[in-house]
């Protein structure tokens, strides 16, 4: 039996979704799953992940020099831990991104990013090219380092189980970076990578005063919002509601691309979305031919007879 | 400071990409091939680092086949000191390019290594953290800004949710992120006068880096095709739709 070791991205409260998806993945992959919970004061976060059903040990590593996940406070700490398992995994996000290359160059381990399918146990899918090409490739590496692609597991649901937590030794601070600061956007609706509806506009919505009507939808729909690049490069919204390539990876329930022309990069981020809806006046715009269902018209009319028929 | 810039060739972003019928890659043969556009990116950063009189020396270098150094040239044009080559084939995994990139920086000395975030064929996103790893030094990956201080950097990074700022000790590795900065389009004589300037040559033996992959390419395929769907004439068909077809809204 194979043993994973799976790294927790929480808000110390609770674990994030990505992680959840990373559980689910390790699942798949079958063995012994502990869950490493970092930070400082994140005692909740872990007794959350010992409850998910199947995990046999919570690892807690806690001390001020890992609250804000310092790539190099935490990477000697999954460094120290990973000859004990088959596999470390931790979600493709921002956070798992920075950390996991870390890890796998001191154990002179080529990782395999942002996994969308397991095929064996030594062997996996990966989007290449933007998720233009899907590469299957197979690892030689006694411990194999992944980072998961979220959105192709469905996250495990907390509850069930009981692990153990096990407090283990922090490490000190390495004395590299130091965190000075975080701005993070404090939208309503729910997170973009999560939501089970999107609303994302693009260039198409023509301002950032416009956008009010994709929000306005989007508050309607209890959506998040998310936009093209084109719409972020045109300083409608900011970055991190960009969907796709070069932003985020979301596959909600529903989509609904307003105003979006559909570049190839775009759609990276938003074609394994269940359903999706265009709303372009131009009826050659290539997003309409990734979506179950495409509305050709002014999105200045639709918007608001949308809200209307969607308001009682 | 000095500044090291590692720069990768790849297939141009506004090429669609076509899989090879064998499922043995991409199809790259008379195909436009372009500098990562997050290496531009770091490109662009240092020379107006060294337009601010911050950097003193940009040094930019390459892995791959003979003609990366097309990208080198791009690089020269742009304001960039001096160009290195490390010969390789094309597919180098980011684990040994770090390596190389490490070998080369026990000869550089840089107080600064910017590189693109992640390259647009792979999409890894790995080099950069395990090239930081490899020499112990700080990392600020996916950044959207950078201010020189004294003995250090303060970076912006690009995170779920917003942004986060780190001081970097140097020296540093920083890997940027498209918002950072535009790059600019090198002008003609500086074209010119880069095609004659000098490039520096190596391959992986002389800096003593074994590049034998740790994967195995088993295939490559076409991603699933999504069909096409219909086209409603109305917004309230749409909302039907939405409500009792697809079932995605109450």
């Amino acid at each position: 039996m194979s043993a994973i070791l799976v790294y927790a991205e929480h808000d110390h409260t609770e674990l994030k979704s990505g992680t959840l998806s990373a559980i689910a993945c390790a699942r798949e992959l079958g063995g012994d799953i502990d869950i490493l919970v970092t930070g400082s004061g994140c005692a909740d976060a872990a007794r959350q992940a010992a409850s998910i059903e199947g995990v046999r040990k919570v690892l807690l590593a806690e001390g001020e020099h890992l609250e804000n996940h310092v790539a190099e406070n935490v990477a000697p700490i999954i460094e120290r831990l990973a000859g004990d398992y088959d596999y470390v995994l931790a979600a493709a996000t921002t956070g798992g991104k920075n950390i996991m290359p870390r890890v796998a160059a001191k154990l002179d381990v080529q990782q395999i990013s942002d996994i969308s399918a397991v095929v064996s146990a030594d062997t996996f899918v990966r989007p290449i090219y933007a998720g233009n090409a899907m590469a299957t490739v197979q690892s030689t590496d006694a411990t194999k380092l992944i980072t998961v692609r979220a959105t192709s597991f469905d996250a495990v649901e907390p509850g069930g189980g009981s692990a153990e937590v096990e407090t283990i030794d922090a490490g000190t601070d390495a004395g590299l970076a130091r965190f000075v600061g975080a701005d993070l956007s404090a939208s309503e609706g729910p997170e973009l990578t999560t939501a089970r509806i999107v609303v994302s506009g693009g260039r198409g919505v023509g301002s950032a005063e416009n956008f009010q009507l994709i929000e306005s939808l989007a508050g309607k729909m209890g959506a998040a919002v998310g936009a093209s690049r084109a719409a972020v490069d045109a300083g409608y919204v900011p970055n991190d509601y960009q969907v796709g390539q070069t932003g985020k990876v979301v596959a909600p329930d529903l989509y609904m691309a307003v105003g979006i022309s559909g570049a190839i990069q775009h759609m990276a981020g938003m074609k394994e979305s269940r359903v999706i809806v265009a709303i372009n006046k131009d009826p050659e715009a290539p997003i309409f031919e990734v979506a179950d269902y495409g509305l050709v018209a002014d999105l200045f009319e639709a918007l608001p007879e949308l809200d209307k028929a969607l308001g009682g | 400071m000095k500044v090291l810039v590692p720069v990768k060739r790849v297939v141009d972003a506004y090429v669609k990409v076509r899989v090879k019928s064998d499922g043995s890659g991409v199809e790259t043969n008379n195909i436009k091939m372009s500098m990562n556009p997050f290496d531009e990116i770091a490109v662009e950063q240092a020379v107006r680092l060294k337009e601010a009189g911050t950097a003193t020396e940009i040094v930019a270098v390459t892995i791959g086949p003979q003609q990366a150094q097309e990208q080198l040239r791009t690089a020269l044009a742009m304001g960039v000191d001096r160009a290195m080559h490390v010969e390789a084939d094309a597919g180098v995994e980011p684990l040994a390019v770090a390596k190389i990139l490490s070998a080369v920086c026990d000869q550089e000395s840089p107080d600064l290594v910017l590189l693109g975030k992640q390259a647009i064929d792979d999409d890894s996103n790995q080099t950069g953290q395990m090239l930081a790893a490899l020499r112990g030094w700080a990392q600020g990956t996916s950044i959207s800004g950078l201010e020189t201080g004294d003995g250090a950097v303060t970076v912006t990074r690009e995170v779920d949710g917003g942004l986060e700022r780190l001081e970097l000790p140097l020296p540093a590795i920083a890997t940027v992120d498209l918002r950072l900065n535009e790059p600019r389009y090198p002008k003609l004589p500086n074209i010119m006068k880069a095609k004659k300037k000098p490039i520096e040559q190596s391959t992986t033996a002389d800096l003593g880096v074994d590049v034998t992959p740790h994967l195995k390419q088993v295939k490559v395929e076409e991603p699933p095709a999504r069909a096409g769907g219909v086209k409603v004439s109305s917004v309230d068909e749409l909302v039907d739709k939405l409500r009792n077809e697809a079932k995605v809204i109450q």
